[in-house]
């Protein structure tokens, strides 16, 4: 039986250098620690997440925000959790009741696994992120499977579910009519998503997130190695995955009531708010661990991991930071302007960038001129924008032309 | 433990193909079909096969299903329907008939290879060393060299096919007005 357990885990669970001597009862105990430790970090950065977004919009909008709970109001979310948890269930009389207690944890779950791949610590530039735990070299990471960044669209991909069944399950015409828009966003800006992705696996030649950080070492971002456009293109992207404003069309109250959530309440609502927040903060530490290195960046503390923990938290606030000041700042986008820059700009765009970036590798491995061939590859880039554009153009006119569709 | 856990999702699996197959709900039905998905995705990492487990999600239970539910959902067929007339005739003998083969073909294929004599030690044995020689690195050797050519013929193949579903959904639509503008004349 030991023999067995051998062989699947280390390769199953990663590559973790933990898991190379063999699974005794301190390596379960590490990793079980390593999951409590991830679990009530996210947690508590959650509760912090929400109370920060409260106080930097009040703050942008010129008024105080929550003050009462505790000191500058830090404790209101905990409060705001109690009561929920304590308000009565509702489960409308029309709503398919198994479905509808289903959706939340569809959207909770996602957005907690996909945190196990990311590399929060660890000393990068020399000691290949591994970290001493009792002894034991591991990474600073619940888990690193070998199709690391994989997982993080298979999660996101699974997290539609959560959307679309809660609208559906509710019985109710709004929400319905807020899922499918939802689920169509979200579907649509995965591919987006995938595509940019693509261009740091190209860079870095492996699925493995801690493989992908180790490659950016020091200075190495993917955010310049891939030259921008990519970390850009993720960016957007993974704003319109996360339902945020600009993309908050999932929510819009002037015309869905609350969005496919409308008929949750008491702790089932809780959990759909705290899967929103939750995938915030895991999608910033995904593109931190993407495109800025993770806890790459020079070492000026003594302790050799600490460096790096401060390091990817920062960055983290970075992206946090950044998302507020989106919804402060920016109105909401129409629904057909939304699919029209997903489908005709942004998934175009990122397969065109692959193909310059490819041309410039194949280049260096053939000895060609890397300049030409980039050149060439933004010519090939610029002729198949211009006939997209002529496409649409053509498109456009003939609707206007022909609004009924009666002469085509 | 590779045992125990191909018993639990075999359970998983067969249990999601029964729900598909029994659900009176179209909704229920596809969600037994996530299900399906899942224990299949865990039996493909059983076997070490990472890169397959992973498609398997991203690509059946992200997309395929999801799109399932949007015909679902759009369509209102999510209430309960008359399952006492047969819409094409024959068809449930039919669909009997060919169950029945495919089991047994099934059946028949396990029972003379000797794919169980091998076991599943020796048929991965040769890819320990996954960071040098993954998954991913295996499966993009074979699909661009030996299977380049229906590689490429199944990209061709469904950009046609997209390019196809347009083109016909517009004329169907041209189809529809021009014949209401008929009867209006």
């Amino acid at each position: 039986m030991m023999a067995g357990l051998s062989l699947p885990g280390p390769t199953v669970i990663g590559l973790d250098p933990l898991y190379t001597g063999g699974v005794g009862l301190a390596e379960v105990l590490i990793t079980l620690l390593k999951v409590g430790v991830a679990f009530a970090l996210l947690m508590v950065a959650v509760m912090l997440m929400i109370w920060f977004e409260r106080k930097v919009i009040s703050d942008m909008q010129n008024r105080i925000g929550p003050n009462l709970a505790g000191p500058f109001g830090i404790l209101q979310t905990l409060a705001d959790g109690i009561k929920l948890f304590f308000k009565e269930d509702l489960i409308p009389e029309q709503s398919d009741r198994l479905v509808f207690k289903l959706a939340p944890y569809l959207s909770l779950v996602p957005a907690f696994l996909v945190f196990a791949v990311v590399p929060v610590g660890g000393d990068f530039s020399g000691g290949n992120g591994r970290v001493s735990l009792f002894g034991h070299e591991t990474f600073l990471q619940v888990a690193d499977p070998p199709v690391g960044i994989l997982l993080v669209l298979a999660m996101s991909s699974v997290a539609v579910y959560g959307v679309m069944l809660a609208g559906w399950s509710s019985g109710s015409k709004y929400p319905l009519l807020a899922s499918v828009r939802a689920s169509a966003q979200m579907v649509s800006y995965e591919a987006a998503l995938g595509l940019s992705l693509a261009a740091v696996l190209l860079k870095s030649g492996s699925l493995s997130t801690n493989q992908i950080v180790a490659e950016q070492s020091v200075w190495n971002w993917n955010l310049w190695v891939t030259w921008v456009v990519p970390m850009v293109i993720f960016l957007i992207a993974a704003t319109a995955e996360l339902n945020r404003p600009p993309f908050d069309l999932v929510e819009a109250e002037q015309e869905l009531v609350g969005g496919f959530h409308t008929e949750y309440s008491s702790i089932r609502f809780a959990l759909f708010y705290l899967a929103e927040f939750m995938n915030m903060i895991t999608m910033s530490a995904i593109v931190v661990t993407l495109f800025l290195g993770g806890p790459n960046g020079p070492d000026f503390t003594s302790v050799g991991w600490l460096s790096g923990v401060l390091w990817f938290f920062a960055k983290l606030m970075l992206f946090l930071f950044s998302f507020v000041w989106l919804r402060a700042t920016l109105p909401r986008f129409r629904y057909d302007q939304l699919m029209d820059l997903g489908w005709k700009l942004l998934i175009p765009l990122s397969l065109g960038w692959l193909l310059v970036l490819a041309s410039y590798d194949v280049a260096g491995d053939r000895g060609w001129n890397r300049a030409a061939a980039v050149i060439v590859a933004l010519a090939i880039m610029a002729a198949l924008a211009s006939l997209l554009a002529l496409a649409l153009r053509a498109a456009r006119q003939r609707r206007e032309l022909d609004p009924q569709g009666e002469f085509v | 433990m590779e045992t125990a856990v191909f018993i639990v999702c075999a359970a998983i699996v067969l249990a999601g193909a029964l729900g598909v197959v029994l659900a009176r709900n179209a909704v229920h039905a596809a969600l037994s079909l996530v299900g399906t998905l899942f224990g299949m995705a865990v039996l493909f990492l059983n076997l070490e096969a990472h890169f397959l487990a992973a498609v398997q999600i991203i690509v059946y239970a992200g997309a395929i299903v999801v799109l399932f539910l949007f015909v679902i959902m759009l369509l209102g067929v999510d209430r309960l329907e008359d399952l006492s007339v047969e819409p094409i005739t024959g068809q449930r003998v039919l669909a009997a008939i060919v169950g029945l083969g495919t089991f047994g073909l099934a059946v028949v294929f396990l029972l003379t290879s000797d794919i169980g004599a091998r076991s599943v030690g020796t048929l991965t044995r040769d890819i320990t060393d996954i960071g040098q020689y993954s998954n991913l690195r295996q499966i993009a050797d074979v699909l661009f060299t030996d299977y380049v050519y229906a590689f490429e013929a199944t990209a061709a193949l469904l950009t046609i096919s997209v390019v196809g579903a347009v083109v016909m959904s517009r004329r169907m639509a041209r189809g529809d007005e021009a014949q209401e503008a008929a009867e209006d004349d």
